[in-house]
């Protein structure tokens, strides 16, 4: 029972003219985390409704822990999923657990999940209160609180911390940390992307139907080959001497900072530290989104 | 991919799944009429409706003959009269109204996305909220009536079987353009155009449609197309409504002087109601292929 919980092979959706998912390969592992990165129209939607099966590909193969999403199966796999669309829209003239009820019933899930659910996303205190009066953050939860009915084994995310604030955020990924504990395999997506890359195992990056590039962060990075940024903080004298020196940018009044390429990395590093007058030095590793931004102007290249 | 390798045991299971299939099937379809139809009477669609009908059908028992220069409680059939013509306009317009955001407006408020990602297929979708409405709407209806016909309690048997023909072929009415309304939920691409398009259906069934009849007999000289009209009363089912009435009152079809023109068989009121029953079929099995 090792099959991967997510397994797409040569998957393409046309729509029209426009070839919105092209030839999408990629496996997810049980248990893991996997972060789908792209612009908008990158085809992330495209490629998350035809994982839920709500469209059907083109060509490819596509399954789901083991299993087509679609056809005679598709009842047994879809019970075993929790889905939160982007901008999702709950109705209005329910309350809180009522909402939940309604689609605990339609999963076949137990009723006392959605007392859980509500806990587990901190709307307990408001379960008997009409959505119509919730802020768009506490909507997002509910309907996070949504996917997580009936214990499914996978989870399909789409931004799910639009609206949310920082402290919701903080706990959106504290849960799903624990479901990921429990086994659950969580696929999301994000905007963004320095949000995204501490959390998840693994992302892809989508660009016009495409995957561009695929692995854990690290590997995109290391595959990238972008140079690191050493920030440095200085005096007077070291600061001039740095500018001169190694071409160093100005940051304020205490700190230069410079580029540094991957290859020499630690005997610039070393060189820096001998340097009289730096009083402290900071190595920032290019962002995801730096990466993604490589590999967007590639592309366009 | 493995090819699949038939045993004796899968029969069995099967045969198991498929019971429990259709329990689930049931499952999902009642969750979607039950949330439907608790939608309405918490909105309190279900009341308005019938305080609606019982307003009119006691107005018209009390009023109907006040032309005649007298008013009070006056025979039933001759308030049946009334009410069939008065529910040929109402109902349809009900029905309509309640049902034709049934599946565009979860579009376009968005909440469908996320029904459709559930375990349910879009057939049970649909079935479910045609059920839930058409509840609604019977419940709505029945009370009405009901509350209204209790002062013809006195009136007799025959009389209280007649009232009881006319409000289950007014709840017919209503399911049949509550079908038409499903359709149309589903065909419109937003709420703006599904609205539009209830209009034009009420429009049409209730007013053009006869008018046009009328006038291509007249402009036929009424010879061949006379006996053709009985047929072509039956692609509207105002008409067939009217026509179950009519004919299960027999002073009534004396006086519209229609018993001669219309053939015996096309009077039968099951053949009627089976007439109706393919007009509720039928829209709903148009909006479930294009929902697929």
């Amino acid at each position: 029972m090792n099959a991967p919980a997510i397994e797409l092979a040569n998957v393409t959706k046309r729509f029209g003219e426009v070839e919105a998912v092209r030839g999408v390969s990629l496996a997810v592992a049980p248990g893991r985390s996997f972060g789908l990165i792209g612009h908008n129209g990158a085809g992330k939607s495209t490629l998350f409704r035809m994982m839920l099966g709500l469209i059907a590909p083109d060509a490819g193969e596509l399954r789901l822990l083991g299993e087509r999403s679609t056809g005679a199966r598709f009842r047994a796999v879809r019970q075993q999923i929790g889905y939160l669309p982007e901008h999702v829209a709950l109705y209005d003239n329910l309350s809180g657990l009522e909402t939940l009820q309604f689609y605990a019933r339609l999963k076949g899930a137990e009723r006392s999940d959605c007392d859980t659910a509500l806990a587990r996303v901190g709307l307990a205190h408001a379960a008997t209160r009409k959505v119509r009066g919730y802020s768009k953050g506490m909507r997002q939860r509910l309907g996070f609180a949504q996917a997580l009915l009936g214990k499914p084994r996978l989870l399909f995310l789409d931004e799910p911390t639009n609206g949310l604030d920082p402290q919701a955020i903080h706990d959106f990924y504290r849960i799903v940390a624990e479901l990921k504990a429990e086994g659950t395999t969580v696929v999301l997506t994000s905007h963004i992307l320095a949000e995204i890359e501490q959390r998840v195992d693994e992302v892809a990056i989508l660009r016009n139907g495409r995957i561009v590039a695929q692995g854990s962060v690290a590997e995109l990075r290391e595959r990238a080959e972008l140079p690191v940024r050493v920030m440095l903080r200085v005096d007077d004298a070291a600061r001039a001497a740095l500018i001169a020196r190694f071409d160093a940018r100005p940051e304020d009044a205490a700190h230069v900072s410079l580029q540094v390429s991957r290859e020499n990395k630690l005997a610039r590093l070393a060189e820096l530290a001998a340097q009289s007058g730096v009083q402290d030095l900071r190595i920032v590793e290019p962002s995801l989104e730096a990466v993604f931004l490589e590999h967007s102007a590639e592309e366009a290249a | 991919m493995r090819a699949p390798t038939p045993r004796m045991a899968d029969t069995a299971t099967a045969e198991v799944k498929t019971e429990s299939a259709m329990r689930l099937v049931l499952r999902q379809t009642g969750a979607i009429a039950g949330k439907e139809f608790r939608d309405r009477v918490r909105n309190r669609w279900v009341w308005v409706i019938a305080t609606v009908f019982a307003g009119f059908a006691l107005a018209i028992a009390y009023f109907g003959a006040a032309g005649e220069g007298q008013v009070g409680f006056r025979g039933i059939d001759v308030t049946i009269a009334s009410l069939v013509s008065l529910v040929t306009y109402l109902i349809p317009l009900i029905a309509l109204v309640l049902g034709f955001d049934a599946v565009v407006g979860e579009r376009e408020r968005g909440t469908l996305e996320l029904l459709l990602a559930l375990p349910i297929t879009r057939g049970e979708v649909l079935v479910g909220k045609f059920f839930g409405l058409a509840a609604t709407l019977s419940v709505a209806t029945l009370l009405g009536f009901g509350l209204a016909g209790a002062v013809f309690v006195g009136a007799g048997g025959d009389a209280l079987f007649h009232y009881a023909g006319f409000v289950a072929s007014a709840i017919l009415l209503g399911l049949v353009f509550l079908a038409i309304a499903v359709l149309l939920s589903v065909v419109a691409s937003d709420r703006a155009r599904a609205s539009g398009y209830a209009v034009g259906t009420w429009f049409l069934f209730v007013i053009v449609f006869d008018l046009v009849l009328l006038g291509g007999l007249i402009a036929l000289g009424g010879s061949s197309t006379g006996e053709a009209l009985p047929w072509l009363l039956l692609a509207n089912p105002t008409d067939v409504f009217r026509i179950l009435n009519v004919f299960s009152l027999e002073q009534v079809g004396a006086l519209y002087g229609l018993a001669t023109v219309f053939p015996p068989a096309l009077a039968n009121p099951a053949v009627l109601g089976g007439v109706m029953a393919g007009w509720i079929a039928a829209p709903l099995a148009l909006a479930y292929w294009r929902f697929k």
